[in-house]
């Protein structure tokens, strides 16, 4: 018997993705530079999170229009996002076809108490999380995917990191407890037991781990690859650089080749300015698109 | 070959799964990810991912020849979905697989992700089904004078050449160790 839209067949897309980058692009042409650059997908949005965050009012889902213009330009999946329990966007999102929806808080939430049901679609979701408390109750809302939040559109890697430490951290203190202890640190974290317990018997996340929100440099890629990231979403980092496609290039072979020095020290040399960057002391608290989701 | 060294060609995809699967088997292995760990392992895997970007690395890593030259040297190789595409010699979209298989394959034929399945798959030589999982999976349109070990809806889902393996589904992502068994007993024993 077929069986379409499964844990395991929406599971398994993210872990096709592995060890790869996802990139934000805008239009075909874009999409078609991170192709060539060899990112093994790509995330249809209609501006990168740096402008939305310089832009400020209400960031939506992409023009559909759009979103099937870049799935015609390109062979690799295609990704897309949607509000924060914005579930109608995501519904149109999945009539379109995209490979994967970002339940992302790069948009304007659509809904302050309810993320998306996600067991109700066949397409896989990608979700951020903060913590392994947030991650874990995204998946069992039914997220196929993980993603450290770091913050979006600021080219800087600080909260990417702390956001990644803190799931590591958690993964690994879980998986020396003893069972006893486990229920109160389901309470404590806020997350399903039954998926606390799978964490502390396995040492990892039932789903793929990645990183996002600020990285924007082959060694940036490197460090959270080399820190327990699976693999990486880069955003206003490829396109809002001095030379693009050469950026894009480097983060991918960077990606790969993350424990290798030699190779990253090649690929880093020469890619003009990188994203010029914020910051994260200067951004005011109620700036923050981590804090989205809960 | 008594105890063979095998590789995970470890560009991108799901390579990590791969050496799971061998560990849980007991059997050497080891990631490659360029022609100096290719010159260590005695048979290749070649897991799932992106076709496109595995391809790319192999060509900007300047790996293309060497792996051409060792699998038409007779070292085994088993490639899943994107391996499989890697291997075959006439691809859909035209892209540059390395060609060293008389397969001619058609990438994303079922669809996009929504398309994506599971089912149970009869293997030839195995008692009990295997459950199968398609992601974007390609379809062999021609497998030449390859062996059959395996259908769905008609079409080959698990063929063999000589030393070579490609299945167009994920036997490594539910740590099923049948297929992987299978391959190391009867198509790496025996070689130098």
């Amino acid at each position: 018997m077929i069986e379409r839209g499964t844990a395991r067949v929406k599971r398994g897309l993210a872990e096709m993705l592995k060890g790869g980058v996802i990139m934000d692009v805008t239009t075909a042409d874009e999409a078609r530079i991170a192709e060539e650059a060899g990112a093994c997908a790509v995330m249809a949005l209609e501006r990168v999170p740096s402008d939305i965050r310089r832009d400020g009012g209400v960031a939506r889902m992409c023009d559909p229009n759009k979103v099937s213009e870049i799935m015609a330009a390109v062979t690799i999946p295609v990704m897309a996002k949607a509000r924060i329990g914005h579930f109608a966007e995501a519904q149109i999102l999945q009539s379109l076809g995209v490979d994967f929806i970002d339940e992302s808080e790069v948009l304007t939430p659509a809904d302050e108490s309810f993320h998306i049901d996600k067991w109700n679609f066949t397409v896989p979701f990608v979700c951020g999380a903060t913590n392994l408390g947030e991650a874990l109750r995204r998946i069992g809302e039914g997220a196929a995917m993980i993603r450290s939040k770091g913050e979006a559109g600021t080219g800087n890697v600080v909260e990417a990191v702390r956001h990644l430490r803190s799931i590591t951290d958690e993964i690994r203190r879980l998986s020396v407890l003893p069972s006893e202890q486990l229920m109160t640190q389901a309470k404590n974290l806020g997350a399903p037991f039954e998926l606390v317990k799978e964490v502390a018997e396995t040492g990892r996340l039932p789903v793929v781990l990645f990183c996002a929100g600020g990285v924007s440099t082959p060694a940036d890629a490197s460090l959270v690859l080399q820190l327990g990231a699976e693999g990486v979403f880069v955003g206003s980092g490829i396109f809002k650089s001095e030379q693009p496609a050469r950026m894009a290039r480097a983060v991918v072979e960077a990606t790969t080749y993350f424990n290798d020095p030699d190779v990253l020290a090649k690929v880093s040399r020469g890619l003009g300015e990188p994203m010029r960057g914020v910051d994260l002391r200067d951004v005011p608290a109620d700036k923050l698109l981590a804090t989205r989701g809960w | 070959m008594v105890d063979p060294q095998i590789g995970v060609l470890a560009l991108q995809g799901d390579f990590a799964a791969h050496l799971s699967v061998l560990e849980s088997c007991g059997y050497r292995r080891s990631p490659v990810r360029s022609c100096l760990d290719l010159d260590q392992v005695d048979a290749l895997i070649i897991p799932g991912g992106e076709s496109t970007t595995m391809l790319k690395m192999i060509d900007r890593y300047e790996m293309r020849e060497a792996l051409v030259k060792r699998i038409r040297n007779g070292m085994p190789v088993f490639g899943t979905c994107a391996g499989a595409i890697i291997l075959a010699d006439r691809v859909s979209d035209g892209e540059m697989a390395l060609g060293t298989w008389d397969l001619q394959v058609e990438r994303n034929a079922y669809g996009r992700q929504s398309e994506s399945f599971e089912a149970d798959i009869k293997v030839r030589g195995l008692d009990e089904t295997v459950r199968g999982i398609f992601i974007r999976a390609p379809i062999i349109v021609d497998a030449g004078g390859a062996e059959v070990m395996a259908t769905f809806a008609d079409r080959p889902v698990l063929v063999r050449n000589n030393t070579m393996l490609a299945a167009t589904f994920h036997p490594e992502l539910l740590g099923e160790a049948r297929i992987h068994r299978w391959f190391v007993e009867n198509l790496c024993a025996g070689k130098e």
